[in-house]
């Protein structure tokens, strides 16, 4: 038997039921990916004969004496491919787990396929971009600008990683062959509530291979939390690492370790577990009342306030009196919005690899967002010496908030620690869905009134969050979804109330928008009824009643916060996104009469920096080889934090960027750092290096100054160089005249996230909506948005793209749907469908307020989570000016909008 | 995805009696639904890539597709001129939610064998009035009509060991007057219905077949172009029941599915739709 991969012939055999996919990776052409593992996404094409082909869905030895291509093979005698090169042109990704699947697909078209590309792309899923990075790539186009000396802040500049990415030798979590490596898999919980009485290990323990089996007995009796935050005391502790209870379907109930992914997996299914069936809950309305199964029965040391009624936290606050308010308006809307369960669906499932060297220190190599605080985590689970514990990332394969929580690497280190071997754990897609994190459901009732004239008289919102089983990031969310979306309006006269609830579902966590997109669905949505009912413009409505420089933010409390107008542009953001939909862009509504349009905007504010202790560190040092080297702890997921840490680097010190190198996301070679969240990546960790910089061109000048002879003003630093009175020194020979002198040129600055600016957003769509099969076609798509100074537009407006893109999927096409038990009917790509090629409205009209924030790095304010807020209500309130019917939820499937037209045209019985 | 029960494949030239079906056996096709998802139960594939059966098969009669033909050799197929239902074939095989790729793996046969309301094939084949060929354990054949053989979601005529050999489409039917109409949820999704009309040019009998919005196919007859209550009542009366699942809900399916049922009336009658 032999294979010839990408020209090179191997004798490995594949086991019978291998698939092609993870047969090229054992024989180490890692370029080929796993998104889904069932022929949905399409990571994992490669060339079969020259003809693309899904590997995942590949019996591996029907490639025998045929030709393979990976991403690997694609360029030839050193030179790209041309699709590899225009994907670079045109910056055609984001995290870059799709890209080696989505290059291997383009490559492969020919001109009339190109004309076609939502159907000849349709089988590559990309969940960052929105496509047009990678629709103009695929059509050539350039986006990409130069790397000018000293120019860097404000240029278009391509991720350092892009080589890597584009070649399929980036390097993500599971890339890596690892000698002796067992597998770990987890057993998980067929009850949504459950008790365990018993487990016999005995049949699995005898199957070949497996090594060990775990159950709650065996791990320590520890309580803590899955979500990851600085202050753990954020977060409810409220988990074990295995437990006796199960509390949702999915949860681990006991994890086997062997020789072979097969030996963990039928060990999995040796195992015999006796369960007590316990009563679930589902609804949080229903958890709430007397009577209701009580899921978390923990004492105060968790930190639930009210463990018996299933309340994870409970706020209420108000200002002025609201009844005295809606005494005076002229026009009251009440409402109850809704808000589905979504998921982030990074393609990059969750996964750790986890080892100890000689010297007996763990390593865990895992895809997250917060390796440093991940690290806390394991010490504290484990007893364990921070110093014995390393932590680190290799780049990441998105994210969306969803790695931002330990869901792998407890029970991976605790494997290790105990086997003493290394060991892999990687979700499939399936636990993706049923056994890792989802947005928060909420239930969100609204009454706001207003005068004649617009003013808003009271503002009165009841927010239920379900958190599911798990309480991880329900608390901190609650805040969020009482916060901004509240404040956003001036109005003297505000209630809030909101409950976070357990359930037995999956857990519900962190996710783009924390919080934010639901109670935003909902605010959005009862302003745009109150300017229906006032018969005002909805963009006058909002200038009527927005915030502005000189107002205090206030949600549910007037106290003092440390949120300021660091900059604003909201004022801005409307006028653009209005004159945008003013001039139009001539797309027409299909033909027919059952084509109705209509048109809706939203806006919101978001802090541009978590609210919670947020710090990072940067190091940042002059190399031997001439270059910058900057360590700094954030990850990188496809946020694109990397370029823009490079870009403040050159920007301070006259540089280019090409001239930093950076290492990151290692808590052994970088300081600490909150976690790449809240797109704390530019701004917080970005003032790090901001400081870092500054200090550097310091001590560079002093430096000279003291070793010429010469005074500091006759001192320059120019891109290569540092130059004084006609003579240049390169870079390289300074680090050269420094050591020689025992000096080193390296500085380290600590940034902090307050006090916090704001951002703000504003969406429009012009859209058409069929009345009979409640098909919407998105006509025009505008936004704008207020990030303060940009310092990488085409990054910015590619963040942009992929929100609109995300919330687009999670209101038209996507909802995780449960049976009565609380089992996931859905768990997969093909019957949870994100965005494709096709459903992408990938000309979203990009426009950028122009601000410089008195906080942020070089002026920059966040902007990678905040245009996700407004566009499901921007979406909603079009489809209600089309058709004149409220869609109170926020799931707007063709079928619902069906449903919802039918019943409103059924004749009231009252 | 790797199938870690698979102990072994079989990969035999001719289906003789050295293949024993065993519990724990699966014919092995293209594949791409198999490998889509875990197998616990499976032992052993037999692989059907070495019978070379052939993929297409024109005729005075009609078209023949092997079961193991590929979606993509079907999609290609130079049909000739005067078969004016070709057209169907292609909208039929677009109408796969999975990618193009995978058509090249992908066989008609394991798409009716899969009977899933959404596989266009089952839809192809029911309008095109198609005719399942069974082999069955003794080696004989037997014969079913594809909306016989398909008898609700996953659920078939197949007993374990029988084996799809090939379906005919018989040229009568091919040379019919077509209308076709899909609905998806999403862009170039799987299908919540899908319909097609047919009319006879020489008898002038119509007939309107539904799947997807179903869970399994139904084809309709009428004798010529019926009038639009004539059609809903029998809508009404043969379908009682819509199918459900994240893809549409009952409702909506039988929305949808009147109301392009009335459109490929209007088509085939010919009046502007």
């Amino acid at each position: 038997m032999s294979y010839l991969v990408n020209g090179k012939a191997f004798s490995e055999v594949p086991r019978p039921g291998q698939c092609l996919r993870t047969f090229l990776r054992d024989i180490g052409w890692f370029g080929v990916k796993k998104g889904c593992d069932a022929g949905d996404c399409g990571a994992c094409t490669v060339w079969l004969d020259d003809e693309p082909v899904h590997s995942c869905l590949i019996p591996a030895f029907r490639a025998e004496g045929r030709r393979v291509t990976t991403i690997e093979g694609l360029a030839s005698n050193g030179e790209l491919h041309p699709m590899q090169r225009a994907f670079m042109n045109a910056a055609g990704f984001q995290c870059g787990f799709c890209t080696a699947g989505m290059i291997m697909t383009a490559a492969s078209l020919n001109e009339e396929d190109r004309k076609d590309l939502p159907r000849v792309m349709k089988g590559n899923l990309c969940r960052c971009t929105g496509y047009h990075a990678i629709e103009d790539a695929i059509h050539g186009v350039k986006s990409i600008g130069e790397d000018l000396p000293g120019k860097a802040c404000g240029a278009d500049l391509l991720a350092p990683a892009a080589e890597g990415v584009v070649t399929g030798t980036a390097r993500y979590t599971l890339d890596t062959k690892v000698e002796g490596l067992l597998h770990l898999k987890l057993l998980r919980s067929p009850h949504a509530h459950a008790r365990i009485l018993a487990i016999r290990k005995d049949a699995a323990l005898a199957v070949p291979g497996v090594r060990a089996v775990y159950t709650w007995e065996d791990v320590p009796r520890r309580l803590y939390t899955s979500a990851t935050h600085d202050d753990y005391h954020a977060d409810p502790n409220d988990m074990y690492m295995l437990d006796n209870v199960a509390r949702f379907v999915g949860q681990r109930v006991a994890a086997v370790v062997a020789e072979s992914e097969g030996a963990a997996e039928e060990g999995c299914r040796r195992l015999e577990v006796d369960y007590q069936v316990l009563p679930a809950v589902f609804d949080p309305e229903e958890a709430m009342k007397d009577g209701a199964p009580v899921i978390q029965d923990k004492s105060a040391e968790s930190r639930i306030r009210r463990p018996g009624q299933n309340i994870l936290l409970e706020i209420h606050g108000d200002v002025g009196d609201v009844e005295k308010g809606f005494a005076e308006a002229d026009v009251i809307h009440e409402g109850t919005y809704t808000t589905h369960r979504v998921q982030h669906a990074h393609l990059e499932t969750h996964c750790s690899i986890t080892w100890l060297d000689e010297k007996h220190r763990l390593h865990v190599r895992t895809s997250s967002q917060t390796p440093h605080i991940t690290k806390q985590k394991l010490c504290y689970l484990f007893d364990l010496y921070p110093d014995s514990v390393r932590v680190f990332c290799e780049r990441v394969g998105g994210g969306f908030g969803g790695k931002q929580e330990v869901l792998t690497e407890d029970i991976c280190a605790f494997a290790t620690l105990k086997t003493g071997r290394p060991v892999k754990l990687e979700f499939t897609r399936e636990e993706q869905f049923i056994a890792s994190t989802t947005r928060h459901p909420m239930r969100v009732n609204m009454k706001v009134g207003a005068r004649r004239d617009g003013t808003l008289t009271a503002f009165q919102m009841r927010v239920v969050s379900n958190t599911g089983a798990y309480g991880n990031h329900g608390g901190e969310t609650l805040y969020a979804a009482c916060g901004e979306a509240v404040a956003v309006y001036r109005c003297p006269n505000k209630k809030v109330d909101g409950y976070t609830v357990y359930t037995n579902m999956v857990p519900s966590g962190a996710i783009r928008g924390y919080g934010m997109t639901q109670t935003i669905f909902a605010v959005e949505c009862a302003m745009d009824e109150l300017a229906r009912n006032l018969k005002i413009d909805p963009f006058e409505l909002r200038r009527i009643n927005m915030v502005k420089p000189g107002d205090q933010m206030i949600a549910e409390s007037a106290a003092a916060t440390d949120t300021e107008f660091g900059s604003y542009g909201l004022d801005q953001c409307l006028d653009l996104v209005q004159q945008a939909m003013v001039r139009g862009n001539g797309v027409k509504r299909p033909e027919g009469a059952d084509w109705l349009e209509g048109k809706g905007i939203a806006i919101s504010m978001h802090g541009a920096v978590p609210p919670t202790e947020h710090r990072s560190e940067a190091r940042l040092g002059l190399g031997d080889d001439g270059y910058y080297h900057l360590a700094i702890g954030t990850a990188e997921f496809g946020n694109g934090t990397t370029t823009v840490h490079r870009q403040i680097v050159a920007s301070v010190l006259g540089s280019t960027a090409s001239r930093v190198r950076v290492i990151q996301s290692d808590t052994d070679s970088t300081g600490y750092d909150t976690g790449a969240f809240a797109s704390a990546g530019t701004v917080v960790a970005g003032n790090a290096v901001r400081l870092a910089s500054d200090a550097l061109r310091e001590r560079i000048l002093d430096f000279a100054s003291k070793t010429y002879g010469v005074t500091r003003d006759s001192c320059r630093l120019e891109h290569d160089a540092v130059t004084y009175s006609n003579t240049r020194v390169p870079l390289a020979d300074f680090f050269a005249a420094a050591r020689k002198q025992g000096r080193q040129l390296e500085v380290v600055r600590k940034a902090y996230g307050t006090p916090r600016s704001v951002t703000f957003q504003v969406q429009g769509f012009r859209i058409a909506v069929n009345r009979i099969t409640g098909e919407i076609a998105i006509l025009q798509s505008v936004h704008g948005a207020d990030g303060g100074v940009i310092i990488n537009p085409m990054q910015c407006r590619a963040q942009v793209e992929g929100a609109i893109a995300q919330a687009i999927g999670w209101t038209l096409f996507e909802k995780m749907v449960f049976d009565d038990g609380g089992r996931m009917i859905n768990p997969t790509f093909r019957n949870y469908r994100i965005p494709a090629f096709a459903d992408a409205p990938r000309r979203t009209e990009v426009y950028f307020a122009d601000t410089n924030d008195a906080f942020g790095p070089l002026g920059a304010k966040s902007m990678s989570e905040a245009p996700i807020y407004p566009i499901a209500p921007a979406l909603a309130n079009a489809l209600t000016d089309a058709t004149g019917i409220r869609f109170f939820d926020s799931s707007l499937t063709p079928d619902r909008i069906f449903q919802r037209i039918f019943e409103s045209s059924q004749p009231s019985k009252a | 995805m790797d199938l870690n029960t698979i102990g072994e494949i079989a990969r035999p030239k001719r289906l003789d009696k050295a293949i024993d079906w065993r519990d724990g056996d699966a014919w092995l096709a293209g594949g791409t639904w198999l490998f889509s998802e875990q197998q616990p139960h499976l032992r052993r594939l037999i692989d059907l890539e070495g019978l070379e059966w052939q993929s297409l098969v024109v005729n005075d009669r009609g078209l023949e597709i092997g079961a193991t033909c590929r979606i993509a050799q079907l999609a290609a197929l130079d049909a000739p001129a005067d078969w004016t239902a070709a057209p169907v074939i292609g909208q039929c095989c677009r109408s796969f939610l999975s990618s193009w790729k995978i058509w090249k793996t992908a066989s008609v046969g394991g798409n009716v064998c899969m009977s899933l309301p959404a596989g266009p094939m089952i839809s192809l084949t029911t309008a095109l009035e198609g005719k399942c060929t069974i082999l069955q354990r003794d080696g004989t054949e037997r014969q079913v009509a594809v909306e016989k053989f398909v008898t609700g979601n996953n659920k078939n005529v197949l007993k374990p060991g029988e084996l799809l050999r090939r379906i005919e489409l018989p040229a009568s039917a091919l040379r019919k007057r077509t209308s076709f109409r899909r609905m998806s949820l999403t862009h170039l999704g799987r299908s919540a219905a899908l319909l097609v009309g047919t009319l006879s040019p020489q008898d002038g009998v119509f007939m309107l077949t539904v799947s997807a919005a179903t869970d399994r196919p139904h084809r309709l007859e009428f004798p010529g172009v019926p009038a639009a209550d004539e059609l809903a009542a029998k809508l009404k009366q043969e379908i009682p029941q819509f199918f459900d699942d994240v893809h549409g809900t009952p409702a909506y399916r039988k929305h949808i599915t009147f109301h392009f049922a009335e459109e490929i009336r209007r088509e085939l009658s010919g009046n502007k739709p």
